[in-house]
């Protein structure tokens, strides 16, 4: 029995594995055929072993793996392992009814990947997946440590040089590959932005931002297209492609601004405190998302105080991602306290929730960004000690669920959209957004608070440093952590999510992901076993639905008697049973 | 009482005594050990695609069976016994014996390997009708079960 070739489907891994199995036994065979097909593998059977080599070298590649009984009439299974080894290099399962070790090590010791025995679960064949998989891995691995040697070569002898490009462009040797695969994975997700996410990623540092924002402004954002900004960006390394799905995401990113700012406006007394002011301070990057919403004022609600903080200097890793990632978190030494506009304790109590928000939110960008002890007291928003916390993204992104129960989502962007303009201003733009919120209360803040919160270097220089400008709408995360788990949580709607930051916020955290999944699986069981009953009680009808008025009858009847019989002498449990009928046959034929 | 409804409830007492039938004839067969758990993943894989999967092992069985149950028979017949062909041979049907969870078969033929590596010719035999009676036995059963199976299927 042979079934057609075809090649593997790559993309929903497992399935789809391609199996040969060679077994002389036809009711095996017939079973291994059934189950691997269950598994959704794509099946081949052979009851000979030359036939099994035969089609093995017809169809090279044409298979992932092989499973054969150890005991096969023309040729030994041992053999077959081998040849199969040797000339196809496909990892190779045994089977047999005997598990006697001898023989194991025999099948171990002519290569087999395993060892199975006679009767063979499903869930056993299941996992061979494992097996193929192994082998790939093993497979890469040996190329790669080919490459890493050149790498490391090129360390000992150019490593200075090596080690200058790396820190300038943001990413070290090791860190890198890893924040790839999680920007991978992250940028995936995040806009479905296909193009970027295929290409070799383009990091949009702040400066590089700049510049992009930059010749935006310069050409007005409506008539603006990506071959007049890479022209006008002067930068070239960059490509087209690279700058039009930059353009993209800034797009959205002021969209969303453009609603946000509609939501604040409800808030109103929101002031501008001039934006466009570039704090030659440096504010860290919390300040400066502070100072932001201070400086857009728009918070007027937050009554931030006027400094712009607006990211400059900072060597922030940005991962590229949309603008939000774009925080760069400049360094920026604010050094006085914006504080000067503080909001109205009224306000300011109102939005006692949000700051935290806001904080929240400063403090992913924070983490992000890359802090140097530089912090200047002026961040000493009472939140600064939540900012500490919030070294962890997850921190960051709790904040962000309770933001997202404030009121003042709004508020956020208009503050941003005024910073669009000015250029410098521009990359904190996402920022703004979020740091409007926190910006605003917290100010009167006695510097002291800070002390030494310097510690607001939440963002190791090697991980994402993009502080993902939190939608405060859909609040889908767009920041490339090398946490994960934060975007999950983020997917996860918050909704109970309150601003609990304070105090451990990482176990409030925890708890609060793990309060939502709990949550989600409870009701998700729930349903499932309601289906599941569902469904056994539709079959147990359907069994009783048998009308099968047959001519045996009267044999029936006759055969009636001697059942009823060995009932008698063997299983109490029958009256059981038959105790059930009557009621399914009820229920039955009540339809 | 009127004829249909007479035809009716009748009808139902029979179903429901073949539903009894079935069920108590497979669950005998697993108390006295006669099937073990392997059967029950045939019953498993059985679906929509493959609804008589069950009936078709045991039937694939039955004639590899028959055809090992001939080769031992004249391997016994052989002077001098050839222990590592019979072994040879037990361990195929043994084998396929596993294949529908033939519990009873599958312990005779381990006892009958015994026999083999022992180089007891005598045991071997006896041993052997032991299967073959088992493997018969079995057989009987099961076509019971599928009959009253296939009825209750109508």
């Amino acid at each position: 029995m042979e079934t057609g070739f075809s090649s593997p489907r790559t993309d929903a891994f497992p399935a789809g594995l391609r199996v040969l199995v060679v077994d002389d036994d036809l009711a095996w065979l017939r079973i291994l055929e059934k189950m691997l097909k269950k598994c959704s593998y794509e099946v081949t059977t052979c009851c000979l072993a030359i036939e099994a080599l035969d089609l093995l070298r017809e169809r090279k590649d044409g298979f992932d793996i092989v499973i054969s009984d150890v005991n096969m009439p023309d040729m030994d299974g041992f053999k077959l392992l081998e040849h199969v080894g040797l000339e196809m290099d496909l990892p190779v399962i045994m089977m047999s009814v005997d598990g006697e070790t001898s023989r194991v090590m025999r099948g171990v010791q002519h290569g087999a990947c395993d060892y199975l025995l006679k009767p063979i679960r499903m869930k056993e064949l299941r996992n061979i997946w494992q097996h193929v998989f192994r082998k790939r891995i093993h497979e890469v691995r040996d190329i790669e440590s080919h490459e890493g040697i050149d790498e490391i070569q090129m360390m000992r002898y150019g490593s200075d040089q090596f080690d200058d490009w790396h820190l300038l462009s943001g990413h070290d040797l090791t860190s890198g590959k890893k924040r790839r695969d999680v920007d991978s994975k992250h940028d995936d997700k995040d806009l479905g932005d296909h193009s970027s996410a295929k290409k070799a990623r383009v990091v949009w540092t702040v400066d590089l931002h700049q510049k992009f924002v930059k010749a935006v402004n310069q050409m007005g954002f409506d008539k603006v297209g990506p071959k007049k900004i890479l022209d006008l960006m002067n930068v070239p390394w960059l490509t087209r492609e690279n700058v039009a799905s930059h353009l993209q995401k800034y797009r959205l990113y002021l969209s969303r601004l453009q609603k946000e700012n509609d939501l604040k406006a409800s808030f109103g007394g929101i002031k501008q405190s001039d934006s466009s002011s570039k704090d030659p301070a440096g504010n860290l990057s919390l300040p400066n998302s502070i100072k932001m919403q201070q400086n857009d004022s728009a918070s007027g609600i937050y009554g931030m105080p006027g400094n712009k903080t607006l990211p400059q200097s900072v060597d922030q890793k940005i991962h590229e991602s949309d603008l939000k990632g774009i925080v760069s978190l400049s360094v920026m030494e604010t050094k006085k306290a914006p504080i000067h506009d503080i909001p109205d304790p009224s306000k300011v109590s109102s939005s006692r929730m949000v700051p935290n928000h806001p904080f929240g939110q400063l403090e992913q960008e924070v983490k992000y960004a890359r802090f140097n002890s530089s912090i200047p007291k002026q961040y000493a928003w009472s939140q600064v000690p939540e900012v500490q916390f919030k070294q962890e993204h997850k921190i960051h992104h709790r904040v962000e669920n309770g933001f997202n129960h404030l009121p003042l989502p709004g508020l956020q962007h208009h503050v941003q959209v005024d910073f669009i303009q000015p250029t410098p201003s521009v990359s904190s733009r996402p920022f703004n957004k979020e740091r409007e919120k926190p910006a605003s209360i917290e100010i009167k803040p006695s510097y002291n608070n800070f002390s030494s919160h310097q510690t607001i270097q939440v963002a190791p220089i090697g991980t994402a440093t993009n502080l993902f400008p939190v939608q405060s709408e859909s609040y889908a995360i767009s920041f490339h952590t090398p946490a994960p788990t934060l975007t999950a949580t983020l997917s996860m709607k918050n909704h109970g999510l309150n601003q609990i930051f304070v105090n451990e916020l990482e176990s409030a955290q925890r708890n609060l992901i793990s309060g939502n999944c709990s949550g989600f699986a409870s009701s998700d069981g729930d349903l499932i076993s309601c289906l599941l009953q569902g469904n056994s009680y539709a079959t147990n009808v359907e069994l009783q639905n048998k009308e099968s008025f047959n001519h045996n009858c009267p044999e029936l009847f006759v055969e009636t008697p001697t059942c009823l019989n060995d009932a008698q002498r063997f299983d109490y449990d029958y009256p059981w049973e038959s105790m059930e009928y009557p009621v399914i046959d009820q229920g039955l034929f009540i339809v | 009482m009127d004829k249909s409804l007479l035809n009716f409830i009748s009808q139902a007492y029979m179903d429901r005594n073949l539903q009894r039938q079935i069920a108590y004839t497979r669950k005998s067969l697993f108390d006295q050990g006669y099937l073990d758990e392997q059967f029950i993943q045939l019953e498993d894989l059985q679906d929509d695609a493959n609804p008589n999967f069950v009936e078709e092992i045991v039937t694939l069985f039955y004639s590899d069976s028959a055809r090992l149950i001939r080769n031992i028979e004249q391997a016994l017949e052989n002077n001098p016994t050839d222990f590592d062909r019979l072994d040879d041979f037990m361990h195929q049907f043994k084998g396929s014996s596993s294949s529908i969870g033939a519990k009873k078969v599958k312990s005779e033929c381990t006892q009958f390997r015994e026999y083999c590596k022992a180089g007891n010719a005598e045991g071997c035999i006896r041993t052997f009708q032991q299967v073959k009676q088992e493997h018969a036995t079995l057989r009987r059963k099961l076509e019971t079960y599928f009959q009253l199976a296939r009825q209750s299927d109508v």
